[in-house]
């Protein structure tokens, strides 16, 4: 059985139709990347994988359990924007990874030292050592990202889904933040859902490109019908992208 | 060069920021000074040394039947009730504003609610308060709590729908329950504003009080001032005026100050 399970999915908010038929099926430790116009419905799917909103019709399973009815640790996310807490400093967002699950959202005395530590270490891994007391509107637009997943990994979550991570960075930067990715996913082996922009990051980062749009198309009105994954390629091919079209099946060319 | 590119120096600034007040004052004396040509014993619109000398006597000479510096008292008296009306309505405003933009039921219970009481004006109950609570201490606090609570309520809980979705989510993907999402999350975020609003609500809460001391009270700066009313004192009056409102200028800059320094992530805005 796949690990996640997205079974022909739809999403209809009142008459608007946003995603119909999507099915998908993930393996654990797969890399997927989204690409798609914008307003297609990426971040919408991204919301149904992390069970912030729940499908009209159809299921997302993870191992075949239940669907969830609620984000949890489970499913760590980090957004383009306000990704982490501006109330914290740098190695509090840390460790707030670890303390926001226990009772009154704070570790025991003994707990918060060993806790802090680990924060710290973390930090020198990931550059930011040195900025652990600052706030972080004193970061970088790439430090804060970098902040932000290296607390949504703190939380051992075994999805990350990352919606326009590197969107508001510069390319030298998003340079950067890609090897930090690859990385930090080297060591994690976790499965990864990337919405990109970038056709090119999607391809180098991911093992899996999918590709969401609208086959059907009413002209009289465009909200009639909603986005599908249209493609799904296989990336792994080390730089030689565009070759296979998996799933067949669940592939539906524009008309 | 537009006007609106063209920046003042230092020294000008200064000079602008006490523009108005010397202009002020001079306006004051002007007027002073010609009424008291006309009649040297008039009362409206006493001399500025003359109101020198009575805010000195004010602030040092006891009261011969009591012993007491009374604007002293009077001064010690109001800002009791103040700061108990205004901790009181900041509490209510901050525990219900959290629960109304948290808690999806709380709001569709008291979203409507508080907006149509807010809508009632509080001196208009001020009556109900004197039967009710008598005319001791609680009525005057309770005129200062209704009249801020409503206000304060309603822009914490909007404070709180306006934080980014986005942190809500995150801290539940970090496992954070509804409290921990209000204490660890919601609450730091909106000290500061919360902050900012009470210093909004202070005006009303100073006007809620005169109002309440004006009416019925034996002590406090908005009793005094009605008293001496009766004998035209007016330089007794402007003295208490200017009093109140370095009071109120004040306590609205500790306030600042002390969100500056207690959130410093907060920004230059607040
Ligand atoms: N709460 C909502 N109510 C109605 N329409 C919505 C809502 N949220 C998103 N949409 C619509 O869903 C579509 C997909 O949005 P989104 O998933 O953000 O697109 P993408 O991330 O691919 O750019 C957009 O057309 C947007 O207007
Ligand atoms: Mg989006």
């Amino acid at each position: 059985m796949s690990f996640v399970s997205v079974d022909n999915i739809f999403l209809r908010y009142g008459t608007f139709s946003i995603l119909e038929r999507v099915s998908l099926s993930v393996e654990e430790g797969e890399f997927i990347s989204i690409v798609g116009a914008s307003g297609c419905g990426k971040s919408t799917f991204l919301r149904l994988l992390l069970a912030e909103e729940q499908p009209t019709r159809g299921e997302i399973r993870i191992e075949g359990r239940e669907p969830a009815v609620e984000p949890g640790r489970e499913r760590g996310i980090v957004f383009q924007r306000y990704s982490v807490f501006p109330h914290m400093s740098v190695r509090d967002n840390i460790v707030a990874a670890e303390s926001f699950d226990k009772p009154l959202g704070r570790l025991k005395r003994g707990e918060r030292v060993a806790a802090r530590e680990r924060a710290q270490a973390t930090l020198d891994r990931i550059g930011l050592g040195h900025m652990g007391h600052a706030y972080p509107t004193a970061l970088s637009g790439g430090m804060q990202q970098r902040l932000a997943i290296a607390q949504a990994l703190t939380a051992r979550p075994r999805i990350l889904l990352l919606d326009e991570p590197f969107g508001a960075l510069d390319p030298g930067t998003r340079l950067q933040m890609h090897d930090f990715l690859t990385e930090l996913r080297e060591e994690t082996k976790m499965t990864v859902f990337m919405v990109t922009h970038d056709l090119q990051e999607g391809f180098k980062l991911g093992d899996r490109v999918i590709v969401f749009d609208k086959p059907r198309w009413d002209p009289t009105d465009p909200s009639a019908y909603g986005a599908t994954i249209t493609y799904d390629f296989d990336a792994r091919n080390n730089g030689i992208p565009f070759q296979d079209i998996l799933e067949a099946d669940h592939a539906h060319p524009p008309a | 060069m537009r006007l609106i590119n063209r920046q003042p120096s230092r020294a000008l600034t200064v000079f602008l920021a006490m523009l108005p007040f010397a202009a002020l004052l001079i306006a004051y004396s002007v007027a002073s000074e010609i009424r008291l040509a006309a009649n040297p014993s008039d009362r409206l619109l006493p001399s500025l040394s003359t109101i020198g000398e009575t805010a000195v006597r004010l602030f040092t000479e006891p009261d011969k039947r009591s012993g007491r510096i009374l604007l002293w008292y009077d001064t010690g008296v109001s800002l009791l009730r103040l700061f108990i009306g205004v901790f009181c309505a900041s509490f209510v405003g901050l525990t219900v504003g959290l629960l109304i933009g948290l808690l999806p039921h709380v709001r569709a219970m008291l979203g409507v609610f508080v907006a149509v009481i807010s809508m009632i004006p509080p001196l208009a109950i001020l009556p109900i308060l004197f039967i009710t609570f008598g005319l001791g201490e609680l009525a005057k606090v309770v005129l200062i709590i209704i009249g801020i609570t409503p206000f304060l309520i309603r822009d914490v809980s909007q404070r709180v729908v306006d934080i980014p979705h986005e942190l809500i989510v995150k801290a539940q993907t970090l496992g954070a329950s509804s409290l921990v999402i209000a204490l660890r999350v919601a609450l730091p975020q909106i000290m500061p504003r919360l902050i900012q609003s009470v210093r909004l609500s202070l005006g009303p809460a100073w006007l809620f009080l005169i109002a309440a001391e004006a009416i019925a009270s034996d002590l406090g700066l908005g009793y005094r001032i009605f008293l001496v009313r009766r004998y035209l004192a007016m330089d007794v009056i402007l003295t208490y005026v200017i009093w109140i409102t370095l009071l109120a200028f004040l306590i609205d800059w500790l306030l600042r100050v002390a969100s500056r320094k207690l959130y410093p992530w907060a920004g230059k805005g607040l």
